[in-house]
Formats: C-alpha cells, sequence, structure tokens
C-alpha cells in the first residue's frame, strides 16, 4: 500500500494540476483566465512525461565513459525528454497566437468577459 | 449550465485517477517503457537510443541525437509550426497607419 | 504608453548582463553535444537577451541592436537551413535528413555530428527570430501603444 501511494504521487500531483487546468478553462468567464488554465494544463503534461520517464538511481541521458551503454537501466529514458522539449517551446509559440487572436477580440468588441463578447458578436451578426 | 461543467469535471478527475491506478510506479527502471523488449518481443525505442546514440553519431547527448538525427523529420516540422505561429502574430497584430498618423486595422 | 523617465540602475544592469546571456545562450547551443542544450534551449536564451533590452530600455533604442524588420526574414532562414541540410543530404545520394552521406569529414558517425551542429543552428536562429517577433507583435498590437 505505501510502496503503491510512494509509487504513484507524482502522478496525482500532475493529476491535480491538470484538474486546475481544466477548471480554469471550462469555469472562468474571462478569455485570459481561460488562457491561463490552458497554460496550466498544458504544462501538467509535460510534467507527467517528465516524471514517467524517471528511472530510480540512474543519471541524465548523457554518455558517461564510466558507465557505459551496457545497462540501459543506469540512463533515464530520452525519449520523453526529447518529445516534451518541442513541446514546450511551441507551446510558447502558440500561446502568442492566442494571445494576438485575444488582443484582436479585445480591440473589435472592448471585452473579454465571455457572456457580453456572446451577446455583442450575436448583435454584429444580427445588423 | 454550471452544473454541467461540474460533472465534467468530477468525470475527468475520476477517470484520470481511475487510469493512473494502473500505471507503472514512477522510477521504475523495468517497467514496459524502460525495458530492453517491448511486448512484442521487439527491440524497445529507448534502449535502442541509449545503446546507439553514441556509435550512430559520435554525439555523448542522446537527447540531441534523438531530436536532430532519429526525429529529424518532426523536428522539422515542429520548426515549421513555430515558423507559422509567428507568421500568424504577425498577420493578426499588423497595423497599418493612415497618412494622418491614425491606425487602421 | 507614457513611459516613465528611464531609470539609470535598470538600464546599466540590462544593458551589462544582456551579453553575457547572449554568451551564455551560444554556449549552450555549441556545447549541446556534449552537455544539456541544443538549438531549442539556446534560441530561447538568446531571445531573453533580445526582449531584455527590449523591455528595459524601449522600442526604439532596441531598434538598433535587433530591428523589427529582420525577424520574419531570419526565422525563414532558420527554417530553411534545417531543410537545406536535408536537401544536401538528399543530393549526395542519401535520404532526405539523412547526414551521414554529406562528406564534411572520414567517417559517418562525424558527418552526422557535423550535420546535427547544422541543424541545431538553423533550429536557433529560427526560435529566437519567432520568439522575439512575437514579442514585437503583441506590443505593437497593444491598444494603448
Amino acid at each position: 500500500m505505501i510502496d503503491f501511494f510512494l509509487g504513484h504521487y507524482g502522478y496525482w500531483f500532475a493529476i491535480l494540476l491538470m484538474c486546475l487546468g481544466l477548471y480554469g478553462t471550462i469555469m472562468k468567464k474571462n478569455l485570459i483566465k481561460k488562457l491561463i488554465g490552458m497554460t496550466i494544463f498544458q504544462t501538467s503534461i509535460i510534467i507527467f512525461f517528465v516524471a514517467s520517464s524517471s528511472k530510480w538511481g540512474a543519471t541524465v541521458p548523457i554518455l558517461d565513459e564510466k558507465i557505459g551503454v551496457a545497462n540501459t537501466a543506469k540512463y533515464i529514458n530520452p525519449l520523453p525528454h526529447t518529445l516534451m522539449l518541442t513541446a514546450i517551446v511551441v507551446g510558447v509559440a502558440t500561446m502568442g497566437v492566442a494571445l494576438a487572436l485575444v488582443i484582436t477580440t479585445y480591440l473589435r468588441y472592448k471585452t473579454l468577459d465571455e457572456s457580453v463578447l456572446l451577446k455583442r458578436m450575436k448583435k454584429d451578426n444580427d445588423n | 449550465m454550471k452544473i454541467v461543467n461540474y460533472l465534467i469535471m468530477i468525470i475527468f478527475s475520476a477517470l484520470m485517477i481511475y487510469a493512473s491506478l494502473s500505471l507503472p510506479d514512477r522510477g521504475d527502471a523495468y517497467a514496459v517503457l524502460n525495458k530492453e523488449k517491448s511486448l512484442a518481443q521487439t527491440q524497445n525505442a529507448a534502449s535502442y537510443y541509449i545503446h546507439n546514440a553514441k556509435k550512430d553519431a559520435e554525439t555523448e547527448n542522446m537527447v540531441t541525437v534523438i531530436l536532430a538525427d532519429y526525429r529529424g523529420y518532426d523536428t522539422l516540422g515542429e520548426e515549421t509550426v513555430i515558423l507559422t505561429a509567428g507568421l500568424i502574430c504577425f498577420l493578426l497584430l499588423r497595423i497599418e497607419k493612415n497618412k494622418n498618423g491614425k491606425k487602421k486595422r | 504608453m507614457e513611459r516613465k523617465k528611464d531609470n539609470p540602475i535598470v538600464s546599466l544592469v540590462s544593458r551589462t548582463v544582456s551579453p553575457f546571456i547572449m554568451l551564455f545562450a551560444l554556449y549552450v547551443i555549441f556545447h549541446g553535444h556534449y552537455s544539456p542544450g541544443g538549438g531549442f534551449q539556446g534560441g530561447t536564451m538568446l531571445a531573453a537577451a533580445f526582449i531584455l533590452i527590449r523591455l528595459s530600455l524601449g522600442m526604439e533604442t532596441s531598434q538598433l541592436q535587433f530591428k523589427s524588420s529582420w525577424a520574419t526574414p531570419l526565422g525563414s532562414a532558420g527554417v530553411l537551413i534545417y531543410f537545406g541540410t536535408g536537401l544536401v543530404a538528399l543530393l549526395f545520394g542519401g535520404n532526405f535528413l539523412d547526414y551521414g552521406f554529406i562528406p564534411f569529414t572520414g567517417t559517418v558517425a562525424e558527418n552526422r555530428s557535423i550535420g546535427i551542429l547544422c541543424i541545431e543552428i538553423g533550429v536557433a536562429i529560427a526560435v529566437m527570430a519567432i520568439m522575439v517577433s512575437i514579442y514585437d507583435d503583441l506590443l505593437k498590437g497593444s491598444p494603448d501603444d
């Protein structure tokens, strides 16, 4: 039981962050707060992948002449690190796009509140 | 409408916790993800990279070798995504100025 | 936006620190074969050095260092370096992005090492230019500018 807890609490923290991000994304009315929730969600996924790649007693995935490559248990799994490395930078770039969309929305409708925004968009469509 | 949102959140977190129960322990060096052979008795990708990175590319950092060599096509796609994001920002927020200095969108 | 008078401490510290950030970013890029690092990380740090100057000294002064209009061509150039390396490998008879066929030096493994360095440089240039360009665009689009 205690072993199970010690083996899984890292995942549960990532899941907690994920739920926090989902809460911000679907409950908050402000678009910027939704965006913050989305970023927290993305970060939680990155944390989950990095946590799943760890091995106890292993070192970073850089070849050490003293350790050699015979035993793969001596190096942590390099594949999730590679995937998340690109995911972080792409996440920043896509967040820039989302912020640009929010700015153009604000400049056009003068609000960031979701319900007011929907009302104004409807009025705009009727005209 | 609010109740549906709460319901979605509860179902989501319950599903996630349920899924996490069957994951291998964190830090287990002999989990399926980290094993030498996969379930279908073929070579696992991660162990292949650890064994052959130095031999194939004369580079100590395995992450660099995977990023740029084994999965170079993937990285080319990622870089195109970044360039596209920059171009989208440029196109969305470009401001044209009129002759009298007034901003026009 | 009405700028307050420039604080001399902020401008001096940021101007002093920025070159060292750039130097460390170049170290991260070119030492990525032997230590944690590579194109993505180093490019982001280079962009951080430029954005620090932009934050502290303002848009007009920082145009002397890195013009906003250079960003998009530089980003395209970075992607072209990456793509061109793959294409050169194709011309020498290998597959696309198979650097072992480009005759830089003797062995196939060393060719791959130098090919990886080439595309890391391409990635770094592209990421740096695009980050600076996103910052500039967001600042330009802000309503009270």
